[in-house]
């Protein structure tokens, strides 16, 4: 299997843990990973407010050069994942956008044929992989450790985009992953709310509060940790937990881990070539509890 | 069809009211909707029941609950499509707003946010010698946001007002653009600079996080959060720039415009002002613990292969003078 690689900014920049923990599991998984070092960011969803053409635009000169590698793209953040879905889903489902889009693609010598299908990885392996192919790699089941999902809005809706209709396995795909690797499910209310991180600069008090409630629930109800597929929300839930929990004058102390370092962890990679160190809130309880050395 | 509605239910009038879950067993017609399976319940088990409703065809906005954890409308919704595997539903009051017995919640809140937008047309300047003249080009777009029927389902599952219920919330906020965008409202251009101004400030536009509970709940298609987003953008052209969240998207398009991604560590300094003191200091915290904590973005902000391709692209995609 090979895949057009589109890390995103956030995976090497405030997440820099993320990007070799998701490129050390897919080596384990035998996920061949090709780079678009011209791929640029999917705006998310920001650039968008100011100029929603400009961004689609943008998209499509990265699904044009996923195109000429003849590769499917796989995304590791889910407001990459949703930002793509939705800039295609325009695109596709109107050819005279996609004309106008190839104008200014044509200026590079590029041109979007509509044929790119973006993928994350957490769909991919459900989808394409199989989640029966990933159990024999489990060499250390996440027994006994209780982990609450976290979506990130993006990769949740709009439905639409995300094409839900024809793959509903979509909807609690994350929560298969987590049953997969050995642990338990804590389902909560907050998995599929937002995670605050777009109005962090804007209202902080509101981004607090979302912080403090979704994480401050999954610890109520005995969450070991909280995983994620999108780094914009572990920056959110992690960096900012502190803060959060100061705001809603509570002890919150939940680790937020990486969607891929939770299938690391499981594949018996050591916590600290996943850069489980590298969190603000400390995974050195998560760690005695799985009984590994932090490597 | 035998069901089970499981239904929260609330009675103001008993001693410490609180709300509590209720579980009831019926049969119904394979068509059935929710909405019929309340009434149902009301009329043949459980008179008390509360609940509101009229047209029963998805168009008075009387019936919007949560229906399995997502607000819409209970007779829209058919009954055999909202069971789980054991024949189960679950029934819920709309969130945000309180509730006042059952199913039924106090809209004041709501109504209350429609009335701050003024919600009818303010045109600008001179009146004209007979009507006020739109083509028909320059009203088809708005035929989606008018299709809103107030049911109050994105208020309901708003993120935002679930924390703050200050914010305006979606359907206020759609509201305001089905106004903004229309041509007769506002100045000769038919832009409207007095309603861009409110809404750019505290508990407006900027307030949304853009999770899209209120375009996926909403029975009408409505999108409120992409007529939001709309308004970020007229907002942002009529020259109000000067927000966290307009000079947000500007700091994050111009970090894409020279480099092709997101300079991460300046984008804060640049939407908040680099020598805003107070609140930068106030992110210094989480500032310094990424840093010791090896997490702190590259100090020197690398460009993607051949950025300027990119810088080209914005130039002329956002030249001014393009038709």
């Amino acid at each position: 299997m090979k895949y057009a690689f589109f890390p995103g900014c956030v995976s090497r920049g405030g997440c820099p843990e993320l990007y070799p923990a998701a490129k050390l599991i897919c080596q384990r998984l035998d996920i061949e990973l090709q780079e678009m070092p011209g791929a640029s960011c999917t705006g998310a969803g920001v650039l968008q407010e100011k100029n929603e053409f400009l961004g689609d635009t943008l998209n499509a000169r990265t699904f044009a050069m996923a195109e000429d590698l003849g590769l499917p793209i796989m995304t590791i953040c889910s407001t990459c994942q949703g930002v793509m879905s939705q800039a295609n889903h325009r695109m596709k489902s109107n050819p005279e956008y996609l004309a106008k889009v190839n104008v200014e693609l044509a200026e590079e010598g590029l041109e979007y044929n509509g044929n790119a299908e973006p993928k994350h990885l957490l769909w991919i392996l459900i989808e394409d992989y199989g989640l029966e192919k990933l159990e024999p790699l489990i060499t250390r089941p996440l027994a006994g450790i209780r982990l609450a999902p976290f979506y990130g809005c993006y990769i949740l809706r709009p439905t639409n985009a995300l094409d839900f209709e024809d793959n509903p396995e979509r909807q609690n795909s994350l929560e298969r992953l987590i049953e997969t690797l050995g642990a338990t499910v804590v389902d909560f209310a907050g998995k599929t709310r937002c995670c605050g991180f777009p109005i962090l600069t804007i209202n902080e008090k509101n981004s607090m509060a979302m912080v403090g409630k979704h994480t401050a629930e999954a610890k109520d109800l005995g969450a070991d940790a909280m995983v994620t597929p999108c780094p914009l929300c572990h920056l959110n839930l992690d960096a900012f937990q502190p803060k959060a929990s100061a705001q809603a004058q509570r002890s919150i102390d939940l680790p937020i881990i990486h969607m891929p370092q939770a299938i690391g962890l499981a594949m018996g990679i050591t916590p600290k070539d996943l850069g489980l160190q590298r969190h603000i809130v400390s995974t050195k309880a998560l760690i005695t509890k799985l009984g590994v050395a932090a490597g | 069809m035998d069901v089970t509605f499981k239904i929260k239910r609330y009675d103001p009038e008993v001693e410490a009211p609180e709300s509590y879950w209720q579980d009831f067993s019926l049969t119904l017609d394979d068509s059935a909707t929710v909405l019929d399976g309340l009434i149902k319940i009301r009329e043949e088990i459980d008179g008390t029941l509360s609940l509101r409703c009229s047209c029963r065809s998805a168009i008075c906005g009387s019936c919007a609950m949560r229906i399995n954890g997502h607000a819409g409308l209970a007779c829209k919704m058919q009954v055999r499509l909202a069971v789980d595997d054991d024949n189960v539903i679950i029934i819920e009051p709309a969130g945000v707003m309180p509730v006042v017995k059952d199913l039924v919640v106090d809209f004041d809140m709501f109504w209350s946010k429609i009335m701050a937008v003024d919600p009818y047309l303010r045109p600008e300047g001179p009146e004209p010698d007979a009507e006020y003249i739109a083509s028909n080009e320059a009203m088809l777009h708005l035929s989606g946001v008018t299709a809103c029927i107030m049911c109050g389902a994105c208020v309901s599952d708003c993120t935002v007002m679930e924390v703050d219920p200050t914010f305006l919330g979606p359907a206020a906020l759609a509201k305001a653009y089905r106004f903004t965008a229309d041509p007769r409202d506002g100045d000769a251009q038919g832009v409207s600079r007095d309603r861009l101004e409110a809404l750019n400030g505290p508990t407006g536009m900027w307030d949304c996080t853009r999770c899209a509970e209120c375009v996926e709940v909403c029975p009408k298609g409505v999108a409120p959060m992409d007529r939001i987003m709309a308004l970020r953008e007229q907002a942002i052209n009529a020259g109000f720039d000067n927000t966290y969240g307009a000079r947000h998207a500007e700091a994050f398009s111009s970090s894409l415009e020279h480099s092709g991604q997101l300079d991460e560590l300046r984008l804060v300094p640049n939407t908040v002002g680099v020598f805003n003191l107070p609140v930068l200091l106030n992110m210094a915290p989480e500032a310094l613990r990424a840093l010791t904590h090896g997490k702190l973005p590259p100090i020197i902000h690398k460009k993607i292969e051949n950025a300027d391709r990119v810088r080209k692209l914005f130039r002329r995609v956002e030249d001014p003078d393009r038709s």
